[in-house]
């Protein structure tokens, strides 16, 4: 793979990060990262509607009126969505009961808008193609990072199994109430985004 | 054609929403028989687990015509109806004058004991909430429960459909040593509320952080049992 398409790959990420560079769909990141399991299906569900809506207004950029590109995109995306939990309704009826919300939730997420005007309006099919898998990837690490924390941390669990023995609740430790609630998300989206600023040192501002 | 005129804009939208509109609907209505059966699916699975039946999408249909032997449709003072249990809409009836309303009733059998399964039908913080409670032959104690939501949210109020939720009510009673009707209460306050409420017979723990939920649930089972109230305390006679 040439360097060129490596970047589209990987600078989304670490240094292009959509949520803690860009600070796009954070609304999600705080709505779905209060277990493990929820968020990694709604990163694969992003993967899949991102990378396909990426490809298809690639194909169509040449023919859309500027006036009504934005609508245009949100057709397609809400297309894609719709489509994906018909499929998964008829074939994979569990996951998509799992999906539920979330769903309509891709729809609102602004990556997908974001990558689509910045980036599949202007480019060729294929670079599309990766920035979508990219900027997904991107956003989905940062989803599990936090899901990871917040449901050891608010439900002491991880991935639905209990794994804080109990003579360590029997010495008094609790659960942390706050870990479960939104702002807490935010908290932890803060300290990623510190962290990373403090290891990368392309990021570090003067 | 200029791709900025107003007419290309006109014709370019239409022509787009039509495109998706058709691709959707075909969709829609060729995997429709599909979700259909989905869903019946799980509408058995979910009475049989009420009924502490172990099912799989694959054996659901079959473990339901073995064990579930009867079903029918009571009014409001208890008396059989004509109508179909499985297929009655539990939401369209509630729109329905009381007296004019039929509740679903499902008898289970295995190991030759009897369970009455009552469906239940409520509101969540975001959305519809239902479920099956499967009585003992007194048409008191709760055999078993299972719930389900659609759109709770996850980790808190969702997790009214996982088994530790679920199991805590099955032992409870819906009447007072008396017969009066009393319905389930969900305490708040983290594991062992109901205990230190003191409500041993009719308490069950609520959902830390999932306080609508739970109150929803509470107000669902009492709303939906207390339609089945005459039907109970007549069967228990019988």
């Amino acid at each position: 793979m040439d360097p060129k398409s490596k970047k589209l790959l990987t600078n989304p990420i670490n240094i292009d990060n959509p949520i803690t560079i860009q600070v796009l769909g954070i609304c999600s990141a705080l709505a779905v990262t209060v277990k493990l399991e929820p968020a990694v299906v709604m990163s694969i569900s992003v993967l899949f509607v991102l990378a396909f809506a990426n490809v298809i207004i690639s194909l169509m950029r040449n023919t859309i009126p500027s006036r009504i590109r934005i609508i245009v995109q949100l057709v397609i995306i809400a297309f894609l969505v719709i489509l994906v939990d018909q499929v998964l309704k008829a074939f994979l009826y569990d996951v998509s009961k799992q999906l539920s919300v979330f769903v309509g939730l891709i729809i609102t997420n602004c990556i997908i808008m974001g990558r689509l005007e910045a980036f599949a309006l202007a480019n060729k099919p294929f670079p599309a193609f990766l920035d979508g898998l990219g900027n997904s990837a991107g956003y989905g690490i940062i989803l599990i990072i936090v899901a990871f924390f917040r449901e050891l941390l608010g439900s002491g669990t991880v991935w639905e199994i209990p794994v804080i023995p109990d003579f360590v609740y029997e010495m008094g430790y609790q659960n942390n109430g706050l870990m479960i609630l939104p702002p807490m998300a935010l908290i932890v989206v803060g300290i990623i985004i510190w962290v990373q600023r403090a290891k990368t040192p392309e990021l570090i501002e003067n | 054609m200029d791709k900025n005129s107003n007419l290309y804009t006109f014709i370019y939208a239409s022509v787009l929403v039509v495109l998706v509109a058709l691709v959707l609907s075909f969709t829609a209505i060729t995997l429709s028989p599909m979700q259909q059966r989905n869903m019946e699916v799980e509408k058995k699975q979910n009475i049989l687990t009420s009924v502490s039946i172990e099912s799989s999408v694959e054996n659901a249909e079959e473990l339901f015509s073995n064990h579930i032997k009867e079903s029918f449709v009571v009014d409001i003072k208890g008396n059989k109806k004509s109508g179909d249990a499985f297929s009655t809409d539990l939401k369209k009836e509630m729109s329905k004058d009381l007296k004019d309303r039929s509740f679903p009733v499902f008898i289970s059998e295995k190991d030759n004991k009897k369970n009455i399964i009552i469906p239940l039908l409520g509101k969540g913080l975001w959305g519809p909430l239902w479920g099956y409670i499967s009585l003992e032959k007194d048409c008191n104690t709760i055999f078993g429960a299972v719930f389900d939501h659609k759109a709770e949210t996850p980790g808190l109020g969702a997790d009214i459909n996982k088994e530790w939720f679920e199991k805590p009510f099955t032992g409870k009673k819906f009447f007072d040593k008396n017969g009066n009707f009393i319905s389930i209460t969900v305490h708040k306050g983290g594991k062992g509320a109901a205990k230190m409420a003191g409500d041993l017979e009719h308490g069950v723990d609520a959902i830390s952080g999932g306080t609508i939920t739970s109150k929803g649930l509470e107000d669902m089972v009492k709303d939906c049992m207390k339609n089945y109230e005459e039907f109970l305390k007549k069967s228990k006679t019988n």
